[in-house]
């Protein structure tokens, strides 16, 4: 046990692979009790193999975790009684209403009749889900379905809770939702383990960070560390002329740094410690007589911490990083 | 549609989320009973999967009883004779192939990752299941009786055989839906274990003697319908309608019936467990 701040997850070298493909490879976890913590990292990184380990759904082929205090596998059951899984499908039952969705789960934590029912109606209300309570679930729509599964997920409320991309295909007004719903959850006292595709969403809310790739942790920090070490946006730029491409990255490496391509061959992007530079950067295109058809500036995104981190984009196999000759070529 | 009605509340989340306790852990039967209800709450809800089942054995039922039923048996009334008992087992069996379906819609839709995160008694989803489809077997089974019924088929052995056919089949379905829910456990989507599960119950069921007498058959075909467990049960559910209970063919369809349990239900278990 540790000296210092109770840890709420302890993962050391968790390993766990499906036939050929290794989906978490020697992975280390530490997250203190009562905080969020966010594991960031590209699709297939090993994010919901991980959390399915930590909530006991599966067992790691190697290595070990103690989940508030209880081995995932030798006291699963322990685990399962404190934690709560909000999975990566909405997992809630579509051929149910909502209600007796919750209902449900408060009989099955132990709730009885009358109890089941008063707490799906409070938090139906709580969770704006009040006036589809008696809809079937397949006709919600994502935020409801989302903020059913999580309501699902506190009927009693768990000191742990696991979040898998809790707003990966919401809107920007749901996934607001969500986020002061995972607030609220962490000032009444509950520790949240969040993976995400989403610098944002981690920034938003997590204390701590790790961000994976290929089933390992490859750096950890606070938000403000992580977006330090990437700088705080980048520069996209849409050129009016293709041919004058290298010449723009040219410009833009000896301005800002490492410039990564985009899907449209026309547009650049530079990671930017700071708005100043980016504006020198755009005078400087100009200076050069490289005309732009449009220029942005915004936080980093995953594909930037990528780049900065692995020196590849998060979407890319390993081993082939484009560089600039390349593509151009 | 006002924005009040459809947000979160956060001052109302926190308070949702301050007031709880964790009450004591329900036992296992509790956990069993309430999945049970979870089963029901779905026949209610979704009676189109019970419509598609029944359907389709009343369709044969007419079918094979006013187009073959006089070429086959001498007039329509002797083959209605013939073949009810035998589509009560076609019609019952036939609903098990959903036990499959429905633990392969939870599994991919997520609902089985949430059951198996909750601290509850491991089989409880398995078993509580198990009283949902039961309505189903009761209610398929049912309705063809009654369309029987109306169209002049009349029981020896009255209601009480009709009884105790019903009963037979339904238990033999408890024990074949487990061969089912491996299907539903191993393949990908609910269709997949739809379209599995038919492929293997069709052709034995007509390979059998719910529809002809296998004295009629050609020798091969003839041994191969009379060892066909489904025969078994059919011949069964003949008797007991009948009032002459066949007492060996009642004990060796329960002996399947358990065999089935006994190898699937495991399997069953552990790869729910497991998945
Ligand atoms: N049940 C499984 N069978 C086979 N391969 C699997 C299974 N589960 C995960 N994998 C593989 O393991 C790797 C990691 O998957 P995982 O779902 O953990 O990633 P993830 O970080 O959650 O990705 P996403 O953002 O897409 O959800 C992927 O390559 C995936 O294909
Ligand atoms: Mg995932």
């Amino acid at each position: 046990m540790s000296l210092h701040a109770p840890l709420a997850v302890e993962a050391t070298a968790l390993t766990k692979s499906y036939g050929a493909t290794t989906a978490v490879a020697g992975l280390d976890l530490a997250v203190p009790a009562g905080t969020v913590y966010g594991v960031l990292g590209p699709n297939g990184a090993g994010k919901t193999t991980t959390i399915r380990m930590l909530a006991t759904l599966i067992s790691p082929d190697s290595g070990s975790a103690r989940v508030l205090g209880h081995d995932v596998v030798t006291e699963a059951d322990a685990v399962r009684a404190e934690v709560s899984l909000t999975g990566q499908l909405a997992s809630v039952d579509e051929e149910l209403t909502g209600r007796e969705n919750l209902v449900l789960l408060g009989r099955l934590l132990g709730l009885s009749r009358a109890g089941a029912r008063a707490r799906a109606d409070e938090l139906l209300e709580a969770f704006g889900i009040a006036t589809a309570a008696g809809k079937l679930v397949k006709h919600y729509s994502g935020g409801m379905r989302r903020r059913l599964d999580i309501a699902a997920s506190i009927v009693v409320t768990p000191r742990l809770m696991f979040l898998d991309e809790p707003t990966t295909g919401l809107d920007p007004r749901s996934r607001n939702q969500v986020w002061e719903i995972a607030r609220a959850l962490v000032a009444g006292g509950t520790t949240i383990l969040l993976c995400t595709q989403y610098l944002e969403e981690a920034d938003q809310l997590a204390d701590g960070i790790a961000v994976i790739d290929r089933g390992r942790v490859i750096a950890e920090g606070t938000p403000a560390q992580l977006k330090a070490s990437v700088g705080t946006g980048a520069l996209h730029v849409r050129l009016l002329d293709l041919d004058r491409r290298p010449d723009a990255a040219g410009v833009l490496e000896r301005a800002l740094g490492p410039v990564s391509l985009q899907p449209d061959p026309a547009v650049l992007s530079a990671t930017c410690p700071d708005p100043a530079r980016a504006a020198v950067a755009v005078a400087e295109l100009a200076r050069a007589g490289i005309g732009l058809a449009h220029f942005s500036l915004d936080q980093p995104s995953l594909d930037e911490v990528f780049l900065a981190l692995t020196g590849r984009g998060a979407e890319e196999p390993p081993g082939s990083a484009p560089t600039l000759e390349e593509q151009t070529s | 549609m006002t924005t009040v009605t459809t947000d979160a509340d956060t001052a109302a989340v926190r308070r949702a989320i301050a007031g709880t306790e964790r009450p004591p852990r329900p036992g296992p039967l509790q956990t069993a009973l309430t999945f049970g209800w979870r089963g029901m709450l779905k026949v209610k809800h979704v009676p189109e999967q019970l419509l598609d089942v029944t359907v389709t054995p009343v369709m044969f039922l007419l079918m094979f009883t006013y187009l073959f039923g006089g070429a086959i048996a001498g007039s329509t009334s002797a083959y209605l004779d013939y073949t009810l008992p035998g589509l009560l087992v076609m019609s019952v069996l036939f609903t098990t192939v959903y036990s499959g379906i429905s633990l392969n819609t939870d599994l991919t839709k997520g609902v089985v990752d949430r059951f198996r995160s909750l601290p509850i008694w491991r089989p409880a989803p398995l078993l509580g299941a198990l009283l949902g489809d039961s309505v189903r077997y009761v209610v398929a089974g049912t309705v063809i009786i009654v369309v029987g019924v109306l169209l002049g088929y009349r029981p020896d052995a009255g209601v009480s055989g009709a009884l105790a056919a019903l009963a037979l089949v339904v238990v033999f379905s408890f024990g074949l839906s487990w061969a089912f829910s491996v299907l539903g456990l191993l393949l990908r989507s609910p269709n997949a274990v739809m379209n599995a599960g038919f492929m293997g119950i069709f052709p034995l069921t007509f390979l059998s003697n719910v529809f002809v007498d296998p004295a009629t058959l050609p020798g091969p075909l003839q041994a191969f319908v009379e060892v066909n467990p489904i025969s078994i049960l059919a011949t069964a559910s003949r008797s007991l309608m009948a009032g002459e209970p066949d007492v060996p063919a009642i004990l060796v369809s329960l002996a399947v019936a358990a065999a089935l349990a006994l190898v699937f239900l495991p399997i069953t278990t552990r790869l729910y467990r497991s998945r």
